[in-house]
């Protein structure tokens, strides 16, 4: 009976468009924005913080970033790692060579570096699409990640190769503890996150799924494909180098382009279809998920006396899943965010199943 | 015909001797005739006669080899469909090509893009200009849903609709973008009685209402001839009949066409 | 002369890899062609086919190349490959009829990371050598040098194209998979058992996989890596077009060639490795201009 539609009467259009336009929907996610503020920094350990929030955040970003692009837009994409290194690489530089500029500066530049990449690697969508578009973006996928390896001038001349992230400081305030971490990733998540849902409910949103669901169809009532297409690039291109930068900012410290390698692009694509293609919460859940389940492995095989060694635990995980992927796309393609909604739909049914 | 007397205008658009090929196959060849403000013409022909393929061409989506398409006074020999969107055409389709995954709502709410003018940074925040441009746009296409009494199925994924209304959504989507002329292909096609009562009904309105030119696509004869104001009949790729319906009707090409004779 | 020599080996060099990418590509192009899958656990099975073999040959005690237990576990490798032609069709394929592309191709990324786990979580993940008794000392023809194993695995590749030919215009099951590729609808309203198809092809791929993997897994020895011999695949079916077998050999002929002369001719001035994205940038390009691909049929767009 708590979640109830009936009675709840929109009289006027902007109240019908809220973001939720359903009380209840907006009590819980104050609930969650709350806990997210606030109480978990003050419960949290810093292992909590360190390796499974900031980490969830990250991946989240990056989900929602390639979201858009392959569940929103339809083009399909195997570059996200790519995308994320050119953030991260582009961050490093700015913080270690302009070392005057702000870290939300750095962030902001890193993103729009790594959109300007993703637009001219979108180019080729005019022409070509589906799976030949996912060869293209392989094409971008390991043509950056042997530009951070061979070309020493981005990892400034380090002799290893790897990145080392400087002490984050801003205003003067020293921010490199676990909790200052979790809280500025938490910030620019949360922001890009409404801003992402905003564009997905307003005119471009529209576009991008006329894009995807018939894109001869889309030109004709007169979308602009190319420039949707890029904008699609651009924007989801932006989400993943700003989580990029986030990554060896706030989350590793230290990096080298193997991070993000072709399996990190995958990893990012799983989380994606298991949360949902097309929904915004979908890529959180998603995120979690696969955050989430290798720790639970972890914390199950303990149980079990430990008898698991590492290796074995990471081939079952591939095992768990690949067996999951497919699970999802036979039960619910739609993934966990549809789950989610059915089950929300039920709720306000209840008691009455018709 | 008890359709009050509308005032038929001058040439909106003019076709003149268009030829398509693809490959060897000949679509059209010299194609001319004429549509003008405010009528409604319908494009008429034995399956395979060139008339999706015509409409195609009017809105730019297939480049024909010969021939040139005025509208508005300027003539071209190509465009792209966006650019014939932002011209003022807006069409259906014979199959539906709505976009599955959205809501009636957001169908028709796309008919609107070409109309909003915030940009995409304003989009991103949600306010303003562009909460403001949203809501007025949102008002325009209600009343599109009342005129088309689909208000109950607003919020439906359009996928899951009956075909019926997936037709009358797609209408919808068109009207939305408040063409000058507006192509429908085959708007009736596997209706029922009822439903094709209701699609005249809307077509006739709108055209009566807005001023709306309409060029459509037909297969059933009775319903070409009661709301159409001029005829054109294709047969093989060719222009074999031009005029009003019951000259049309009387033609002896036209009855060879349909019955056979002749080929 | 000595350069040219050299420019020779190389480009020899790079094409008998070449054949070993055309058959990997060549599973794709089955399986794309009879049921419109874009099958990316080709690679997943190559690994799976060779790691099986050759943990066979250990455990059932082979001591030569070509003995009894070898020829035991070549035996025993291919009904495995068999078997999970069977198991992909009832549990993935079957639920997923009808589904968009999309899905069926996220399917098989799905598919791919349960084989890679299954077949190391079974077998070990360690490398290990693979010897088919070709002999390892290289021909010489004038100044060229050519290892005999690629040569063997050029000729078995060929001798395959040629039977997989015969088999598909000449038997009746061949003609119902084209029938199935052109249009799965009509197809099954003739009475072609789907369901049988897909097994069959996704066999015949598996036998195919079983084969690059013998070859590529005496040439690098078995293990991980093979798997992604599959994304190199990937640029010659571009080249190629999806449904064209002779464009699968003739893609990955190029694909070897080319990266093989890059990374000798090109490589060193700009800092080498060229060859990890030489293959996706050809292909980028290639599609630039010919987005059908090499045999692919011109598509007429149509509402």
């Amino acid at each position: 009976m708590l979640y109830r539609e009936a009675g709840q009467f929109k009289t006027s259009y902007p109240a019908d468009q809220a973001i939720f336009p359903i009380p209840q929907d907006r009590w819980s996610l104050a609930i969650v924005l709350v806990a997210a503020f606030a109480v978990v920094p003050m419960v949290a350990n810093n292992y909590w913080l360190v390796s499974i929030l900031i980490p969830f955040l990250v991946f989240s970003l990056a989900a929602l970033g390639l979201n858009i692009l392959t569940g929103y837009a339809g083009q399909v994409s195997l570059g996200t790692g790519g995308f994320m290194a050119v953030g991260a690489f582009a961050a490093y530089n700015l913080a270690v060579r302009l070392p005057q500029l702000n870290y939300i500066v750095d962030f902001a530049l890193a993103g729009l570096i790594a959109a300007a990449v993703g637009v001219l690697f979108g180019l080729p969508s005019l022409r070509i699409k589906g799976f030949y578009l996912a060869v293209a973006t392989l094409a971008a996928q390991f043509f950056i990640e042997w530009l951070f390896t061979r070309v020493p001038w981005f990892t400034n001349y380090s002799s290893s190769g790897v990145i080392t992230a400087p002490k984050m400081q801003m205003f003067g305030f020293d921010l490199s503890d676990p909790v200052s971490r979790y809280l500025i990733t938490l910030c620019i998540v949360t922001v890009l996150t409404l801003a992402a849902k905003n564009m997905v409910r307003s005119a471009v949103g529209r576009s991008w799924m006329a894009i995807r669901d018939m894109d001869i169809a889309a030109e004709i009532i007169g979308i602009r494909p190319l420039h949707t297409k890029l904008l699609a690039f651009a924007v989801s291109s932006f989400y993943c180098g700003v989580a990029g930068a986030l990554w060896v900012f706030f989350y590793i410290g230290a990096v080298e382009p193997q991070a993000f390698d072709i399996n990190r692009s995958f990893q990012v694509l799983f989380m994606v279809i298991i949360g949902g293609l097309g929904s915004v919460l979908g890529s959180f859940l998603g995120a979690g998920f696969i955050v989430f389940l290798p720790i639970a492995l972890n914390n199950a095989a303990a149980l079990f006396g430990g008898a698991l060694q590492a290796d074995t635990l990471s081939h079952l995980e591939l095992i768990i899943f690949g067996g999951l992927i497919i699970f999802f796309l036979i039960v619910e393609p739609l993934g966990l965010a549809r789950l989610w909604q059915i089950g929300k739909e039920k709720l306000r049914l209840w008691p009455f199943p018709h | 015909m008890t359709q009050p007397p509308r005032k038929i205008g001058g040439t909106l658009l003019k076709v003149d001797g268009i030829s398509l090929a693809f490959g060897g196959v000949k679509a059209l060849s010299d194609i001319s005739f004429e549509i003008r403000e405010h009528e409604i013409l319908a494009i008429i022909g034995p399956n395979g006669a060139g008339k999706s393929s015509m409409l195609n061409v009017i809105n730019g989506f297939y480049h024909p080899q010969q021939g040139a398409i005025t509208y508005k006074g300027a003539t071209r020999s190509q465009m792209r469909p966006h650019e014939a969107a932002a011209q003022g055409i807006a069409r259906t389709f014979q199959n539906i090509a709505l976009f599955r995954g959205m809501s009636t709502l957001d169908n028709i709410m796309t008919g609107r893009l070409l109309k909003m003018k915030t940009n995409f940074f304003m989009q991103a925040l949600y306010w303003g200009p562009a909460l403001k441009e949203e809501i007025a746009h949102r008002e325009v296409v209600e009343r599109i849903i009342d005129f088309l009494e689909i208000q109950s199925i607003r919020k439906t994924p359009v996928g899951r609709l009956p075909y019926g209304l997936q037709k009358r959504v797609e209408l919808g989507r068109a009207l939305a973008a408040e063409p000058e002329l507006l192509l429908l292909d085959e708007p009736m096609a596997g209706m029922n009685v009822e439903e094709k009562e209701d699609m005249c009904r809307f077509i006739l309105d709108v055209n009566d209402e807005f001023g709306t030119t309409i060029a459509l696509i037909e297969h059933d004869m009775g319903v070409v001839m009661d709301i159409s104001d001029r005829v054109v009949v294709l047969d093989y790729g060719r222009k074999i009949a031009d005029g009003r319906p019951d000259q049309v009707r009387a033609n002896q090409d036209v009855i060879d066409a349909y019955l056979g004779v002749g080929h | 002369m000595a350069d040219l020599f050299f420019f020779l080996e190389v480009l020899i060099g790079g094409l008998l890899s070449g054949v070993l990418y055309s058959l990997v590509a060549l599973g794709f192009v089955l399986i794309y062609k009879a049921s419109g899958v874009f099958n990316f656990a080709q690679g997943a099975m190559v690994l799976l086919a060779g790691l099986t073999f050759v943990r066979l040959t250990q455990i059932l005690g082979s001591e030569h190349p070509w003995d009894g237990m070898f020829v035991l576990a070549l035996a025993i490798t291919f009904a495995v490959m068999i078997a999970l032609a069977f198991a992909v069709e009832r549990v993935v394929l079957r639920p997923l009829v009808n589904q968009a592309q999309i899905i069926m191709f996220m399917a098989t990324i799905g598919l791919t990371f349960f084989l890679e786990g299954a077949a190391q979580g079974v077998w070990g993940s360690q490398v290990h050598r693979l010897n088919l008794g070709v002999s390892e000392l290289p021909i010489i023809i004038g100044d060229v040098l050519l290892p005999p194993l690629d040569l063997v695995a050029a000729a078995a590749a060929a001798a395959m194209v040629a039977g997989l030919a015969v088999f598909f215009s000449r038997t009746r099951i061949g003609r119902a998979l084209r029938a199935v590729a052109d249009d799965h609808q009509a197809a099954l309203s003739v009475g072609i058992p789907l369901q049988s198809i897909w097994v069959v092809v996704w066999s015949v791929a598996g036998i195919v996989a079983l084969f690059a993997g013998l070859v590529w897994g005496a040439k690098l020895g078995v293990q991980f890596s093979l798997t992604l011999v599959a994304l190199k695949a990937l640029p010659v079916l571009i080249l190629g077009g999806f449904t064209s077998i002779p464009g699968a050999i003739i893609g990955g002929l190029i694909i070897g060639a080319s990266e093989k002369l890059a990374e000798v001719f090109i490589g060193p001035l700009v800092g080498g490795a060229i060859e990890n994205w030489f293959p996706y940038m050809l292909a980028l390009v290639f599609l630039l201009f010919r987005p059908q691909g090499l045999f692919g049929e011109k598509i007429i767009k149509r509402v």
